[in-house]
């Protein structure tokens, strides 16, 4: 369903699926919120994967599928960050799904 | 895997004024990221889809030409350009954003994904095609 988050006494909208509506209605704050929504406790390591989504997109204009993540992440932390186990120990639920919500992008095209 | 089909996306319409370039480039990463043998074809106004510099901000529309150049992530190493199109818009390949992938035969080096071919190759390429998909 969708509805909204509460920041700072704010609304932030989103989508039947919990991904902001405006991506320009993101900040720190907000991510916190989302992801203690989806059970997730904020960590330096949740932030970086968190931080490197949002230099993708803001480079590419996307939010990539899991695969490429892995492989830019592997590319940019080395092969102990950039590998799928990694990933799913951070984000249990899809590093591609959740951690683009927490980011404020899109959800990742052909993540069905 | 046994059952991969070589996919071939024909472009074919300015990149603005309808949605068929942005709606292909979203089924391209979809069929990517299901690991399909994914190429792209640039023919006719789709040429244009490529061609360096877009500014939409007065369209009112997201500029999406970055993410052409996040392909060759998705392992989209074939992107084939027809010559006389670019041509007959007094276009040359110097006009074209630089995309890239990394060929992991040849230690992972980067190299340019575009391909330019002449009108009779480009035939050729949709006759070998097993699936085409065409906006």
């Amino acid at each position: 369903m969708s509805g909204f988050y509460e920041v700072n006494g704010k609304q932030v909208p989103h989508d039947e699926e919990g991904y902001i509506t405006n991506l320009s209605d993101w900040s720190k704050e907000l991510a916190e919120v989302i992801a203690k929504q989806e059970g997730i406790d904020m960590t330096d390591e949740h932030w970086e994967v968190v931080n490197f989504l949002r230099e993708y997109y803001d480079e590419y204009q996307i939010a990539p599928a899991i695969r490429v993540l892995v492989k830019a992440m592997k590319k940019k932390f080395g092969p102990e960050k950039g590998n799928n186990k990694y990933l799913y120990e951070l984000f249990p639920y899809g590093p591609a799904k959740q951690a683009c919500k927490i980011a404020g992008l899109p959800k990742p095209t052909g993540c069905v | 895997m046994s059952d991969v089909k070589n996919f071939l996306y024909v472009n074919r319409k300015a990149p603005h004024g309808t949605i068929y370039a942005l709606e292909s480039l979203e089924v391209v990463l979809i069929g990517a990221a299901f690991e399909q043998d994914v190429a792209l074809a640039f023919l006719d106004d789709g040429v244009f889809q490529l061609v360096k510099g877009w500014d939409t901000s007065e369209l009112g529309v997201k500029n999406f030409q970055p993410a052409y150049t996040a392909l060759g992530d998705y392992d989209i190493s074939k992107v084939y350009v027809e010559r006389e199109s670019l041509e007959e818009r007094g276009l040359t390949e110097d006009d074209l954003i630089e995309m890239t992938y990394e060929d992991e035969e040849d230690d992972w080096a980067e190299k340019s994904s575009i391909r330019i071919v002449s009108r009779e190759e480009m035939a050729q390429i949709m006759r070998d095609a097993d699936v085409i998909l065409s906006f």
